[in-house]
């Protein structure tokens, strides 16, 4: 088929194999869109080839409807429907989804295994989900509009509707009900524990990086568990545990101790959250300029002895600083080596990393 | 093969048989319309390939392809119909629609047809496109077999990249008349040449002044004449494709090129008049010329209000254009025209205005022969429209991040959406000078309304003019408020004063 064809050369040229000139245009860039309440705008790919066309318009534009003067507008909202025969339009277009939906996107896309729980598997955690209409039903979950709806279409099909009086009334055929079923989920709980080193040496380029990874990190786990506790750790030569507000916003400086971080991790897990009924999720996100060989091989000893048997996983993210990248990563890989089954390990280079990064993480499947 | 199995059921045929009729019986002149049944994915595909069921190689039908197909799964847009300016007119109806959808669609496609064949500005469009485009695709696969697709497609994507410079009203221009040689050799030699006269009535058979003029004309020819191009000129694809240094293949790819852009230029330049008359037909003929059925009327108001849904901050063409179609057949009706009506101040006695004159339908037709997008807002677009559509401009507020409604004057706001429509949403740029500098070099001169140009793609777009001119290539624009030329040369971008 021709268009398959395409579809695959494009594709190509999307993941940069060939034509890598072309993928400076690629107009996607960051995984997040906008964020909404509920909803997440992710962009669809698109290769935007440079022509002369007008820049930044200043934002105005043409619409229609009631409102004053200064009342707010939202522009350019998705697609419209009908689409006749002409070409689309260039602007990159974004679609909605909501979360549970972008969990599954990116399963798929990073072809990632679910997860196999630990801890209890009982499925009495009961829950009502809405899903469909049933003709029948307590009147507590009648559907007004599909009620209306149908009396409104037998008036009019019955030749009863009268245009200057429009009395609709309902009869028991018309009448619609939500109709519900009971969805078991299983009662497992997740911890993750995020920790960060904020030395002087991670810049703001860095954290936005680290804020991104951990945003898929959380979508796509709370998407596996039911509940989900997340902990905040940033450290540079001693540890605290902060809110996710500040984990996101600090500017700290000064020297990085990592042992530091796990051994309040360590003291988390031991107070709180007893390794038998957690699955606790470790990732550590530095640039991995530790202090000193000592304090290396203290947390290596950390590790090994106490998180990683607690812990489902230990994900070790570096990013690279203006400094270049530390020595971290390359000692943790010395102990643990490639295949151990715990611990994950990534290179962060850039934003564009992260989605390698995510592969790596969680292409465990624990 | 494609034919069989997506053979019409008797039920759609008998339905496409009845539109058809009555479509003609109410003045519509549609081409004959073959409609075919499709799946989702056949759709997408089709629609992704602009209409046509083949087109030459490129990773631009997948990526629209990929558009299309992730709108359609996550439930953001479907597309209801497809139908491309041919004779036959070739239309796809989508398998799972309904049949009040199919209705509909049957309906509003027969709107399309009837402008396709009527409308002026379809009228230099090739109406044999489907064979054309196929024809495109064999010469493309043909030359990507010869020459490797690697550098068939890097071509073509430089060439997509100036797609856009081709001048929309040139199928309409005569050609400029060549000089005879006569002609020339008077203008080269700058003389006039005189009336032959007895010298006594030299003075008043070839007066001075006639003189001086005729001679300020042949110089001013002559100086013509030396330039290149002799007129600036819109049309710079074909420009490249006549001067530019290209090998044979290349110049058949550009021809490609320019040939398809031109066959897409006048359906954006009737985008809204076109929705509108199509829109205007369907709701006619679903209500009252070839009514549904009571018992579809529900689920075909549901979907019209769909199609003419008003998006806040965008403007929706089905809904801009049917509505003030709807407003001019009014007008025409109760005689709202003319010089007599047009000069009332109030707009309570406009509109009250009533004369028994019936004539809306005439116009609409008139309309639909004659006018495009722009001219039909031009002409049509009036306060009282403004008014009871609640038209306005809105602004981005920098301080707050949002945007908020900035104006309701309807002066502004129809000069916004003639200047939204001008050149199809394109800047106008023209090439004025093939031999710049005396050396070869290309001049391109972008007449600033307002507007800058997107810089970082100006800069990407005279590399790519690099590429085929082979030559340093200048433009002339408006940066930040200040007259410039960038120029580049093969290596290094430059910025200039002028």
């Amino acid at each position: 088929m021709a268009m398959e064809a395409d579809l695959n050369r494009f594709h190509k040229i999307v993941r940069g194999r060939i034509k890598k000139e072309l993928r400076k245009f690629v107009a996607n860039g960051e995984l997040i869109g906008r964020q909404g309440k509920k909803t997440i705008a992710i962009p669809i790919p698109r290769i935007d080839l440079p022509r002369f066309i007008y820049g930044q318009s200043k934002g105005s534009g043409i619409g229609e409807g009631a409102g004053e003067l200064g009342d707010e507008v939202k522009p350019g909202q998705g697609a419209g429907e009908g689409g006749a025969g002409e070409q689309a339009g260039d602007h990159a277009l974004e679609v909605d989804v909501t979360l549970e939906e972008l969990a599954g996107i990116l399963g798929d896309e990073l072809e990632l295994p679910n997860i196999l729980e630990k801890g209890k598997k009982n499925l009495d955690n009961r829950n009502v989900k809405y899903s469909g209409i049933l003709k029948q039903g307590p009147e507590s979950l009648s559907h007004f509009r599909r009620t209306y709806r149908e009396a409104l279409k037998r008036s009019i099909a019955a030749d009863e509707y009268d245009f200057d009086n429009p009395l609709v009334v309902p009869v028991k055929d018309d009448k619609r009900y939500r109709s519900f079923k009971f969805v078991y989920k299983p009662v497992a709980n997740a911890l993750i524990v995020y920790m960060m080193d904020v030395s002087g040496s991670m810049g703001d380029e860095q954290k936005e990086i680290v804020r991104l990874t951990a945003f898929w990190l959380d979508t796509w786990l709370s998407s596996q568990y039911k509940d989900l506790e997340k902990c905040y750790i940033i450290h540079d030569a001693t540890a605290k545990e902060v809110t996710q507000d500040t984990f996101y916003r600090t500017k700290e400086s000064g020297g990085t101790l990592i042992s530091s971080a796990y051994k309040l991790a360590n003291a988390l897990i031991e107070e709180r959250y007893p390794a038998g009924q957690w699955n606790i999720y470790l990732f550590h996100f530095s640039d991995g300029d530790n202090w000193s060989g000592n304090d290396t091989s203290e947390c290596l000893s950390l590790l090994q002895n106490k998180l990683l048997p607690a812990a489902n996983l230990f994900c070790y993210g570096q990013v690279e600083s203006r400094y270049g990248s530390g020595q971290f990563l390359r000692d943790l890989l010395k102990h643990f080596g490639e295949s151990n089954e715990k611990v994950s390990l990534a290179q962060i280079k850039d934003r564009e990393a992260i989605v390698d990064g995510l592969k790596k993480f969680l292409g465990k499947g624990r | 093969m494609i034919r069989e199995k997506n053979a019409l059921p008797l039920e759609l045929q008998n339905i496409i048989g009845e539109l058809d009729e009555k479509s003609r019986s109410v003045g519509l002149n549609p081409f004959t319309t073959i409609f075919e049944l499709v799946d989702f994915k056949q759709l997408n595909e089709i629609a992704a390939f602009g209409g046509f069921p083949t087109r030459y190689p490129h990773w631009r039908w997948g990526m629209e392809y990929e558009k299309l197909s992730k709108s359609y799964t996550y439930g953001l847009s479907v597309i209801y119909e497809m139908v491309i300016n041919n004779d036959p007119c070739y239309a796809y109806l989508l398998r799972a629609n309904s049949l009040v959808a199919q209705k509909t669609v049957i309906a509003h496609v027969y709107g399309h047809s009837d402008f396709f064949k009527n409308n002026y500005w379809f009228c230099k469009s090739n109406r044999k496109m489907l064979n054309q485009m196929a024809n495109h695709a064999s010469v493309v696969r043909k030359l990507i077999d010869e020459v490797g697709q690697e550098e068939v497609e890097n071509f073509i994507d430089i060439c997509l990249s100036l797609e856009n410079l081709i001048d929309i009203h040139s199928p309409f221009k005569s050609k400029p008349k060549k000089l005879t040689d006569e002609e020339k050799e008077q203008a080269s030699k700058k003389h006039v040449t005189k009336i032959e006269s007895k010298p006594y009535m030299d003075t008043y058979i070839n007066p001075h002044d006639f003189l001086e003029k005729q001679k300020q004309k042949i110089i001013e020819q002559a100086e013509k004449m030396q330039s290149f191009p002799e007129e600036p000129t819109q049309d710079l694809l074909q420009f490249l494709g006549e001067y530019a240094p290209l090998t044979s293949w290349q110049r058949r790819v550009l021809a490609i090129i320019r040939d398809e852009a031109y066959y897409y230029a006048p359906q954006a330049q009737t985008k809204i008049l076109n929705e509108g008359w199509a829109t205007y037909w369907h709701s006619k003929m679903m209500t009252s010329i070839a009514p549904l059925d009571v018992s579809e009327i529900i689920d075909y108001c549901d979907q019209y209000a769909g199609v003419v849904a008003n998006q806040p901050g965008h403007l929706n063409p089905y809904r801009l254009g049917v509505e003030l179609l709807r407003h001019v057949e009014e007008r025409w009706n109760r005689g709202k025209f003319g010089k007599e009506y047009m000069e009332i101040d109030d707009p309570k006695v406009r509109l009250e205005w009533g004369k028994d004159t019936g004539l809306g339908l005439k116009k609409l037709f008139e309309i639909r022969t004659l006018h495009n997008d722009i001219t039909f807002i031009e002409n049509f677009l009036d306060e009282d429209f403004c008014h009871k559509s609640k038209m306005f401009l809105y602004d981005f507020n920098p301080r707050t991040g949002k945007y908020v409604i900035a104006n309701r004057d309807f002066s502004e706001v129809k000069r916004v959406i003639l200047k939204q429509l001008t050149n199809i949403g394109n800047p106008i740029i023209k090439i004025v000078d093939g031999n710049f500098k005396n050396r070869g070099e290309l001049l391109l001169h972008h007449y600033h309304d307002g507007d800058d140009l997107k810089y970082d793609y100006l800069l990407e777009c005279l590399k790519s003019l690099y590429k085929l001119w082979t030559r340093p290539v200048h433009i002339e624009t408006v940066v930040e408020n200040a007259k410039r030329r960038v120029a580049f040369d093969g290596n290094t971008h430059s910025i200039e004063k002028i």
